[in-house]
């Protein structure tokens, strides 16, 4: 035949990561999730294997959100401002591959907890669920490095993911990832260069590159999103070609960036020419997981459970080919 | 191989005439070298010199126009794989079936919500771009009569059978409709079907080799307005084949694929359509078919094109300068925002969704979002005072009250000394300002 299949010949693939310990390796997670390990573009199957796929983790906040609209809120909140109980639901009842605790109230401007609140929350949501953990902080660099010490500790050789290390703020984290065996997300701004830089300073800390989830920041459908998907392109390109410092997996916010865009959640009042405000937010996550995934993210932080429904239903169908 | 621009301006004219619309052989000769141009725009290049920039010069995907007037739609023209490398041209026109079956007056009115459906985006009105007439009766002759005079759109004929195809194209081919399909079973009389109404065909071929060949052969009957469809209707083939006839066309310049392709969103309710069509805007679909009608649906697939086919080297942008929002007089509220459309245009809707008249000032930030331009330090004390003391605000309003994003809270006080006006800060979102105008706005102004 004239025509050949144009495979690209990658000389790299994306680093195969574990997160989780089983009581074997001296945690107590009844199950762990793999990623990585992908040897081509995204679901590329002519190219290469993709032998774990990407996985989604619902993300909880420790204290009752505020301004949800209504259909996201309608599922949360016979169990929010009680964050056991929330991972629960989002396991049991949603199919979270894993839980992402945001540590909201330790926010300064906000609830302001205490290191030890928060520590007591990491147990008791340990407790609850057998999944993985990614432990988020509250954004606010010097409350982080307060709490994440204890928080840290609380959940010591689960083998959490902790959020997150930057280029200007990244040692305390380390520090305790080293210390109490988890591994650590590194955020950078949309900007592969900086995201290289954060890389090298957490593995010149002792953090191996198994051990490291980068995370480029998203923005929302209608909202950046294009910004995102182009990193998240480049990144993956980089890994295949053999960047050692950008193999790492990715993991992408989406339920967070989607509902912040108006077109999720603006009532059909006010936006009468965008349709029913039941499923415009479910749709506005569904496509921007959707767009993320085939950029080549490995973990996808989601809210709405019908929308991580659809999204493990895309991942299914390109897996399968 | 491919030619640089060096290798094809030796081979031109080099008379800098100017008919290929561009005003120099050398630009014009690098204009080709990026496949953003083909030879033919020359009128005075020489058959040797033809020749030799033969297949290395001509663009490695063909666009293709479907239609004819305002709003005719062009779609391929692609020169790369991802769209940081340059940008990705012609987005992806969406297709809205319509199947022959339905009673009349519903065929009429699915047509008729489709070809008004519109999205304002960013200062611009975004729609759909195609019909798509699917035969699932047996009646498209006599329906693409009705089809074509109804929609303001162009339309796709779908049918494998060429008799209806032929009857369809009798009363509406003057309108440039897409013949869709010719397969293995009818490509003699589709590809003469093409030829004699001259519209643009589809080539289906059950798998990518069976497509090869009949594109080749279409290419041998002289066809050149083409679009192709592998067959591929799940997700993952579809991704597969997509980005197989992409890549062997822009990488390896494999004229037999060197066409927009077609892909149907697949799913087995409206939100996995969605999804597939997501899928198939972000990789390489120039075509996307699709039975969701629903304003929600729609709306999502619009956005994700947008933003897919958005220049990346350059964000889209307004001037700087200032703006009204209503009737806005000397006591209106002054707003400032950043000059990235996004931004602007979110500020704008949500101010005029208050019920007060507004004056927005809008700072040169090279098309940044308020905290991108922020950390870049192009929305600075500096640049806002500078931009507040030369749009001519100050002779607009008697007052001196500027409201700042929320989020840009930390600029107030140095702004307010370097700007000599009092700085109020509003809300983080922009959605909050009607509320923000309603409470806080008064109490906080000097
Ligand atoms: C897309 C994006 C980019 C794009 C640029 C897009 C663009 N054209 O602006 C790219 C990739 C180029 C980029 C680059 C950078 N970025 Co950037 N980027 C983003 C991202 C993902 C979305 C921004 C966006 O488009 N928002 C949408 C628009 C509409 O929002 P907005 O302009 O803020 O407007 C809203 C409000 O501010 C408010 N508002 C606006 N005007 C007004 C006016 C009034 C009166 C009121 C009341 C309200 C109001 O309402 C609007 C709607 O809610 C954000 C993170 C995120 N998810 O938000 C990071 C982010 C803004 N970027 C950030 C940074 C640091 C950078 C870089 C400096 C990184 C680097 N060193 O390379 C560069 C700088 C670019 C440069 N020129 O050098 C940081 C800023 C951190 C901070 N708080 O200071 C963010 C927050 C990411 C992060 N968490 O680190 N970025
Ligand atoms: S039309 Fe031909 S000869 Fe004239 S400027 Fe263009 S390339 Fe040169």
């Amino acid at each position: 035949m004239p025509f050949t299949v144009p495979k690209e010949r990658w000389t790299a693939e994306v680093q195969t990561v574990t997160i989780g310990a089983t009581e074997a390796e001296g945690g107590t997670r009844t199950s762990t999730v793999t990623i990585g390990g992908d040897q081509s573009l995204p679901f590329l199957h002519f190219e290469g294997d993709t032998p774990y796929g990407p996985v989604i983790a619902v993300e909880i906040l420790d204290e009752a959100p505020q301004g949800w609209p209504e259909p996201l809120a309608e599922h949360y909140r016979d169990v929010w401002g009680d964050p056991a109980a929330w991972a629960q639901k989002a396991v049991e009842e949603f199919g979270a591959d894993m839980i992402c605790l945001r540590l909201a109230s330790a926010d300064p401007e906000g609830t302001d907890a205490s290191a030890d609140d928060c520590a007591t929350t990491i147990r008791s949501v340990v407790e609850a669920v057998g999944v993985p953990l990614i432990i988020w902080g509250c954004g606010n660099d010097d409350k982080d490095n307060e709490i994440m010490p204890f928080c840290s500790e609380a959940a010591a050789r689960e083998r959490c993911i902790l959020g997150s290390a930057t280029e200007g703020n990244y040692k305390t984290i380390c520090a305790s990832a080293l210390a109490d065996g988890h591994l650590v997300i590194n955020e950078s701004p949309l900007d592969i260069n900086i995201q290289k830089q954060v890389n090298i300073l957490v593995t010149d800390m002792g953090m191996k590159p198994e051990d490291i989830i980068m995370y480029q920041v998203t923005g929302g459908l209608g909202y950046g999103v294009e910004y995102a998907y182009s990193i998240l392109e480049r990144t993956r390109l980089a890994a295949l070609g053999g960047d050692r410092m950008l193999q790492m997996p990715m993991l992408s916010i989406v339920g967070s960036e989607a509902w912040r865009v108006k077109e999720a959640w603006q009532s059909e009042d006010e936006a009468p020419e965008w349709g029913p405000l039941e499923r415009r937010g479910i749709i506005w996550e569904a496509a921007t997981a959707t767009l993320f995934l085939h950029a080549g993210t490995n973990i996808l932080v989601m809210w709405h459970p019908q929308a991580v429904s659809h999204v493990r239903h895309h991942v299914a169908g390109l897996l399968s080919g | 191989m491919a030619l640089t621009a060096m290798d094809i301006y030796k081979v031109l004219p080099q008379t800098n005439c100017g008919d290929c619309g561009v005003p120099t052989c050398l630009a014009f000769a690098m204009k080709l070298a990026q496949g953003q141009a083909s030879l033919d725009a020359c009128p005075h290049v020489t058959d040797e010199a033809a020749q030799a920039l033969s297949g290395s010069a001509a663009p490695p995907m063909k666009t293709v126009t479907i239609g004819t007037g305002e709003k005719a739609l062009e779609i391929g023209g692609q020169t790369v794989l991802f769209r940081h490398e340059e940008t990705f041209y012609h987005p992806c026109g969406i297709a809205i079936q319509v199947n022959t079956s339905l009673p009349q007056d519903e065929m009429t009115e699915r047509i008729a919500t489709a070809c008004a459906m519109a999205f304002d985006r960013v200062g611009m009105t975004f729609g759909l771009d195609l019909i798509a007439l699917c035969d699932d009766d047996g009646s498209l002759a006599q329906k693409a009569a009705v089809a074509a005079e109804v929609s303001s759109l162009p339309l796709v004929l779908m049918s494998d059978d060429v008799a209806a195809m032929k009857g369809a194209l009798e009363v509406c081919a003057g309108g440039r409709p897409l013949i869709c399909a010719a397969t293995a079973a009818n490509f003699e009389e589709m590809t003469s079907l093409a030829k004699q109404f001259n519209c643009p065909l589809v080539i289906r071929g059950e798998n990518l080799e069976q497509l090869y060949e009949l594109s080749e052969q279409a290419i041998d009957a002289g066809l050149e307005d083409l679009v192709m469809d592998s067959s591929a209707r799940d997700i993952s083939s579809a991704l597969q084949d997509q980005t197989i006839i992409r890549r062997a066309a822009i990488k390896d310049k494999v004229k037999a694929f060197g066409f927009p392709t077609l892909g149907f969103a697949v799913g087995d309710d409206e939100i996995g359509k969605i999804t597939s069509g997501c899928e198939l805007i972000a990789k390489y679909a120039g075509i996307l078919v699709t039975d969701l009608i629903t304003r929600d649906a729609l709306l999502s697939l619009v956005t994700a094109r947008l933003n897919i086919y958005t220049d990346p080297q350059k964000p889209i942008q307004v001037e700087s300068g200032v703006y009204e929002v209503g009737e806005p007089d000397a006591s209106s509220p002054v707003l400032i925002t950043t000059n990235f459309s996004l931004t602007y245009y979110t500020v704008e809707a949500d101010t005029s969704a208050s019920d007060r008249a507004a004056w927005i000032v809008v700072v040169d930030t090279e098309g940044t979002s308020v905290l991108t331009a922020w950390a870049a330090e192009d929305f600075t004390t500096e640049t806002i005072a500078k931009t507040i003391r030369e749009c001519g605000i100050e002779d607009k309003v008697e007052h001196r009250n500027a409201v700042i994003p929320g989020g840009v809270a930390v600029l107030s006080g140095e702004l307010e000394e370097e700007s000599g006006w009092h700085i109020v800060v509003g809300p983080r979102e922009s959605a909050g300002i009607p509320a923000f105008f309603k409470t806080k706005y008064a109490e906080r102004i000097a």
